[in-house]
């Protein structure tokens, strides 16, 4: 066997054996799971928030469950006050807890909030509901102090402690 | 209205997807490496291409077809790249094996020593069947990895068995790590280390809070209580009795620093690999001074081309000069002359040949892939959700490491040369089949792991709540 063809052969193994590591992270870097943060950049302001429109809203996949959203109703709820001020939550029929335990949907670091706060869930006709959790502090809709359940305006402020946060379309 | 723009995101769930046909796809990527590679070295050495090439590329690609129909059906959502990684190593070992069947030095050699050669090639060939057979037996068996910590301290009592048992077997080459049963002759070392890691990963489970939390702070560490400190003395003490009465640095290296590493997983705390690299420096160097055995491996480490080792054995001054002749790029496959190694060439020392014969290059790609399967391993820890879970497949992957640290390390040079087997590469039925096993069970958990989770039930409280409507 030639010099030549022993060499070729042995460079082209040592670039078929680094091809394969190569393309083995590739498949680790397209497999990443688990949380999904999207960044969503300076876009949104005060000024854009206050109109009640979302700014270039980024293509998040949102998985509609069908027929349980109506025409004009809530998709995401936004946190537009305190230290997580900017958080969004898709709605897609699942029950949203709100308070400082550690499995709650939206986790709040704030000393006026509970441990287990308020909830935010869709009745049957999809309209979303707030329900106080027996908390300390209480939690407002609008100006007032919620005693029972109630259902949800588009837009208006529901404040725990510190933190504010509305439905938007 | 007062907002600050810096935490702008947004949180939501991303399922993954099962990565069946990527597996395939790199299973078949490497299955062709290794045939490559066996025609390579036969137009090197015969100038043919060699003829049982077509028998050993339908064999390797059987064994991977076996496993990835397997897990296809009883792992759907196991990690893409294990079996790839696992199934690359073992076939471009038993190319390796393979080479140094050809060599005539070692043909000779074996004729001179034993009156007969036999290739170790379709031995090993063998030896990876029965281990793709054990890895499906464990994918059949084991349905969900937490039933192992049902067996928490029976593992214990076996994985002592084990470790004790060559102890009452005549030592092969100055170390006692053979089990003979008959005509086959066993490591058990290397299934030790799997059930040890269950024990580990079940005891850490349930005491990790009491070792984690009662400690005082001592200049920036967490110093554990004089109490807490009983389980990892008795687990050194175990470590320093096997190298003292099997003269085994390997297993007893193993054994503690899989200990030390699961137990600073477990807890948290800096404090324990201090004392873990503290107690295993001190044993190691007190046992030096009396073992006969391990004296004579440290001083082969330290001088190894000095006149009284080379008198003794020239198979780590071989090794070295087999690393500095392959350079960057290799002499490529079939051309070197690790063969000179002699005895354990195509075991303990067949890194020599892959670092002559592939170079530096070839080198780092090896150490990538096992560099790999080690991430993949860590990152199930990382995935699973049960902590059991998460010890086990740290624990899996670490014994990995270490021993692949140990073996490359021992043949570089860089400390002193154990009595052990580079996984899925070196000769040798135990190391082949048990870690065929141990892929098995870290396929398992990476199934459990990124499985996605189950529809959440409708919220019984949400149909029950009557909304009264102002």
């Amino acid at each position: 066997m030639s010099e030549l063809t022993l060499t070729v052969m042995r460079l082209g193994f040592l670039a078929v054996l680094w091809l394969f590591v190569i393309v083995a992270v590739q498949v680790i870097r397209s497999d990443l799971f688990g949380t999904r943060v999207t960044q969503r950049g300076a876009r949104r302001n005060a000024a854009s928030r206050q109109q009640g429109a979302p700014a270039s809203a980024p293509p998040a996949p949102r998985q509609q469950q069908g027929g349980r959203q109506r025409r004009g109703a809530p998709t995401k709820l936004v946190v537009s006050e305190g230290t997580l001020t900017g958080t969004t939550v898709a709605l897609q029929g699942q029950t949203i807890s709100l308070g400082r335990a550690h499995d709650s949907t939206i986790v709040l670091d704030d000393d006026y909030a509970s441990s287990r706060h308020a909830r935010i869930y869709p009745d049957r006709d999809g309209q979303w509901i707030v329900e106080d959790l027996g908390s300390t502090n209480g939690t407002y809709l609008d100006r007032a102090r919620l005693t029972t359940p109630s259902p949800i305006p588009l837009g208006a402020p529901i404040r725990i402690g510190k933190t504010v946060i509305e439905l938007r379309k | 209205m007062s907002s600050s723009t810096s935490h702008t995101s947004t949180i939501g769930a991303i399922g993954a997807p099962s990565r069946r046909n990527t597996e395939l796809g790199l299973l078949v990527f490497a299955v062709v490496i290794p045939v490559f590679a066996y025609a390579n070295v036969g137009l090197a050495i015969n100038d043919e291409v060699p003829t049982g090439m077509l028998g050993y590329g339908i064999g390797l690609g059987l064994l991977a077809a076996v496993g990835h129909l397997v897990v296809r059906r009883f792992a759907p959502y196991a990690d893409p790249l294990l079996l790839p990684l696992a199934t690359l190593l073992n076939g471009l070992g038993l190319v390796l094996i393979w080479r140094l069947d050809q060599s005539e030095r070692l043909q000779q050699r074996a004729e001179d020593l034993f009156g007969g050669f036999t290739p170790d090639a379709p031995n090993q060939l063998m030896y990876s069947a029965i281990g793709i057979a054990l890895f499906v037996a464990v994918l059949l068996i084991l349905k969900d990895h937490r039933i192992l910590q049902r067996y928490t301290y029976i593992s214990m009592a076996v994985a002592l068995v084990l470790l004790i048992l060559p102890v009452f077997f005549p030592a092969v080459n100055g170390a006692k790590i053979w089990v003979s049963i008959g005509p086959f002759t066993i490591q058990p070392g290397e299934f030790a280390k799997i059930i040890i890691a269950v024990f580990f990963s079940g005891y850490l489970m349930v005491k990790r809070d009491a070792l984690a939390l009662a400690s005082r702070r001592f200049m920036g560490i967490y110093l554990p209580r004089g109490r807490d400190l009983g389980p990892i003395i008795t687990v050194w003490a175990m470590s320093l009795l096997i190298l003292i009465f099997e003269t085994d640095l390997g297993t007893s290296l193993l054994f503690f620093g899989l200990f030390v590493v699961m137990l600073y997983v477990a807890t948290e705390r800096t404090s324990w690999i201090v004392f873990g690299l503290l107690m295993s420096g001190a044993g190691a160097v007190g046992v030096a001074t009396f073992e006969p055995h391990v004296q004579q491996r440290v001083d082969a480490w330290l001088h190894p081309f000095s006149d009284t080792v080379m008198a003794q054995s020239d198979q780590i001054a071989n090794s070295l000069m087999a690393f500095g002749s392959g350079g960057v790029l290799g002499t490529g496959l079939g051309q070197g002359n690790s063969d000179l190694i002699g005895f354990a060439a195509n075991s303990d020392f067949i890194l020599a040949t892959v670092g002559e014969e592939f170079g530096l290059a070839g080198m780092m790609a090896f150490l990538l892939l096992y560099g790999l399967i080690v991430e993949r391993g860590v990152r199930t820890a990382l995935a699973a959700r049960d902590p059991f879970g998460k010890l086990l497949a740290v624990g899996l992957s670490a014994a990995f490491a270490i021993q692949v640290f140990v073996v490359a390390g021992g043949v570089m040079g860089l400390i002193p040369l154990t009595g052990m087997t580079m996984p899925f590469v070196a000769y040798g039925g135990s190391s082949v089949i048990a870690n065929w096993a141990l892929i098995g069970i870290l396929i398992r958990i990476s199934d459990t792991a990124r499985r996605p989770a189950p529809a959440p039930a409708p919220n019984p409280d949400a149909e029950m709540t009557q909304v009264v409507r102002p």
